[in-house]
């Protein structure tokens, strides 16, 4: 004959497995359910630091700023632009940043073709996620031009690219159709 | 002014622009002699312009004019079974948000919260989840819907929850308390004079013949004044009659001899007097000078005819623009927008065209290419967006040219030209709208379409105020002080000599 404490007291025990099982169970279900990011994880920089000026955008101003930033920076002319753009991309993520952006926005790469010309090519989520109007658009548009234009020199135009197409328009308003000429860009943020 | 809306061939629009470009346009079609080598090229473009460039609308068209605080708008009536009908999405677009599908013999239209079914062929309808009952039967064509003319008067308050006053012989529709009421009184020095004097600013088309000068009121919701026809024991002028037809009011003045009208007090006055000539015995004219300034008196110059607005509401159709909230779109904000600057242009005189009048989506080119159709005159392109505050306005942000090739200028840097004056007229703008203390801000941008306009152009982008709410922003209150600072602003511009490219 079992003591009735003992038994409540395996009972009670009996009730605690069965439940958290039911709990883990719930939990690997929900983990699962998470999107997952199967974006490429870039190798970290490699190369000495260097104090750079990245040209950031302000919603509330309405302009982009000079903003010093100590980053490292590989030699290479592409590989030190790539650098330049995820670094002012990843301030666009931060939690309240002046200019937010999707958290899934992403440089897919960049390009240096004819002599003068580059190539920036988004992602998908870059242009769909961004916020629709014709100031924050251009904006980001000054933005990544400008900070090319200052840290890698004898760049005098960009194409922006999504997904290594042509798209019309970044949110609904500013053309991507065309290169941004770098010293109509210059004059615009300096006239800001 | 202009009645017209252009209408978009479907033709591809030209993606090099010539250089002479006012040749290929209709009404400028002979070629100079310095042209002669290109004769042959610019003939073709002659052509190809001519069939590019809007059609006006025939001026027996039957149509209604709908008055309102929000909008002042016309549209086209058609004759069915002996009946005339109009489309019920069109006559309720400008007033509020509105959708409709049609669902095989039904037709449900959505007018903000309000649910209506229309069945094609029938004259019940429910409205609010009540019948009621049609005059005519409902048709739809093309998708479109239409109710009987004769329906409006009851139709239309079950929708705007308001009443409304319907001059159905005549088809004008004023909706609210929008009327401009007339009085007359007759100066009689010499030589005498009729002064008209209105409850807020008019803008009629005037013609002259021997002996009658008529004003005739599309955009203005002119009532009857209260005794007619108005006898003057005169000897000059003798009588002034009001009637009205066909969507327009008619204010006729007859004389024994040649008349004049000129404008003052911004428009609310019109002076009618004997022309001058005829005062000192000369050989008889007649004018019309819309546009005066107020507290003047001397008849001034008639405004140029050829210098046109273009205002261009962006976006349209299944091209929403920003979604500025859950229930507003960047779409509907641009074109309500656009009406009430329309308005107010064609206030002070400026025959304005306005691009997209409707829930259509028009391509950049297309856009480019009608803008390109007016030789003097501005391109405003209007935006709307729920982030900062106040207004924004952009001039081109002109990409790198492409090569020039003779006399032919490449078509993403048309703008180039007029640049100089499109950022003169923005800083005309933001003058004028920091001067009654808007918070405005100028900049350049890479939007469409204005790299390919040849007038000076410009985007206007609408924010809400300081501090309120995004439904601020779709106001009509809101939108209507801005558009007259803007109006203001354009009206300047057109007077400025030398302020076009």
């Amino acid at each position: 004959m079992i003591p009735r404490p003992l038994g409540i007291a395996v009972a009670v025990m009996l009730v605690t497995v069965f439940s958290m099982g039911i709990y883990v169970g719930r939990m690997r279900r929900q983990a699962a359910d998470l999107p997952i990011d199967t974006r490429p994880v870039a190798p970290p920089p490699s190369g000495p630091t260097e104090t750079v000026t990245l040209y950031v955008a302000d919603d509330a101003l309405g302009a982009v700023r000079p903003r010093p930033a100590t980053i490292p920076l590989p030699g290479g002319r592409q590989q030190r632009a790539e650098e330049l753009l995820r670094a002012l991309l990843a301030i666009y993520q931060q939690r309240n940043s002046p200019h937010p952006l999707s958290a899934a926005a992403d440089i897919r790469s960049f390009y240096l073709v004819d002599p003068g010309a580059a190539v920036i090519d988004l992602n998908a989520a870059f242009a769909d996620q961004h916020p629709s109007g014709i100031q924050q658009e251009q904006l980001t548009v000054n933005s990544l031009v400008q900070t090319l234009a200052v840290n890698v020199p004898g760049i005098n135009r960009v194409r922006i690219l999504v997904e290594g197409k042509t798209r019309e328009t970044l949110a609904g308003h500013a053309d991507l159709t065309e290169f941004f000429d770098v010293s109509a860009v210059n004059q615009a943020v300096s006239g800001q | 002014m202009v009645d017209a809306i252009p209408r978009f061939h479907e033709h591809s629009p030209f993606f090099i622009v010539p250089l002479f470009y006012t040749l290929h346009r209709p009404q400028t079609v002979s070629a100079s002699s310095s042209h002669k080598p290109i004769a042959g090229l610019l003939a073709a473009l002659i052509f190809l312009g001519a069939a590019n460039s809007p059609a006006p609308a025939p001026n027996d068209e039957k149509r209604i004019s709908v008055y309102s605080a929000v909008a002042t708008y016309t549209l086209p009536v058609v004759d069915r079974n002996g009946h005339e009908y109009i489309g019920l999405l069109e006559m309720l677009e400008p007033l509020g948000r509105v959708s409709a599908r049609a669902d095989g013999r039904h037709w449900k239209l959505q007018f903000n919260s309000i649910d209506s079914d229309f069945v094609a062929g029938k004259t019940r309808a429910k409205i609010r989840g009540r019948d009621w009952d049609l005059p005519g039967p409902f048709l739809i064509e093309s998708s479109r819907g239409l109710v009987p003319v004769n329906s409006l008067s009851t139709l239309l308050p079950r929708f705007l929850g308001s009443p409304v006053n319907f001059h159905e012989s005549a088809r004008r529709l004023f909706l609210g308390d929008v009327a401009v009421q007339v009085t007359t009184r007759l100066d009689s020095a010499n030589p005498s004079r009729l002064v008209l004097d209105f409850s807020a600013p008019v803008n009629p088309t005037i013609a002259t013949e021997p002996g009658k000068l008529r004003m005739v009121f599309v955009r203005d919701p002119l009532m009857p004044p209260g005794n007619q026809p108005l006898s003057f024991n005169d000897q000059t002028i003798t009588q002034a009659n009001y009637a009205e037809s066909n969507g327009a009011a008619e204010l006729t003045i007859s004389a024994t001899v040649p008349l004049l009208a000129t404008f003052t007090n911004g428009g609310r006055t019109i002076t009618v007097g004997p022309t001058p000539q005829e005062t000192t015995g000369g050989t008889p004219a007649a004018g019309v000078a819309p546009g005066g300034t107020p507290g003047t008196s001397a008849t001034l110059p008639p405004a140029s005819p050829r210098f046109i607005a273009i205002v261009d509401p962006a976006h349209g159709g299944d091209e929403l623009g920003s979604s500025l909230s859950d229930t507003v779109l960047e779409k509907n904000v641009d074109l309500g927008f656009g009406r009430l600057l329309r308005h107010e242009l064609e206030t002070r005189g400026i025959s304005t065209i306005l691009l997209r009048d409707n829930d259509s989506r028009i391509p950049l080119n297309q856009r480019a290419d009608a803008a390109n159709g007016v030789h003097v005159g501005v391109y405003l392109s209007l935006h709307a967006s729920s982030q900062g505050t106040g207004v924004r306005i952009f001039t081109s942000l002109l990409p790198l040219a492409g090569e020039t090739k003779g006399v032919f200028r490449p078509w993403n840097v048309a703008q180039a030209p007029a640049l100089g004056a499109s950022q003169t007229l923005a800083a005309t703008i933001l003058s004028e709208l920091q001067k009654h203390q808007f918070p405005a801000q100028g900049s350049r941008a890479s939007v469409g379409p204005l790299n390919h306009v040849l007038l000076p152009a410009i985007a206007i982008e609408l924010a809400p105020p300081k501090g309120n709410a995004i439904e601020q922003l779709a106001s009509a209150n809101y939108q209507q002080r801005i558009a007259s600072v803007i109006a203001d602003a354009v009206a300047a511009q057109r007077d400025r000599p030398g302020a076009q490219p």
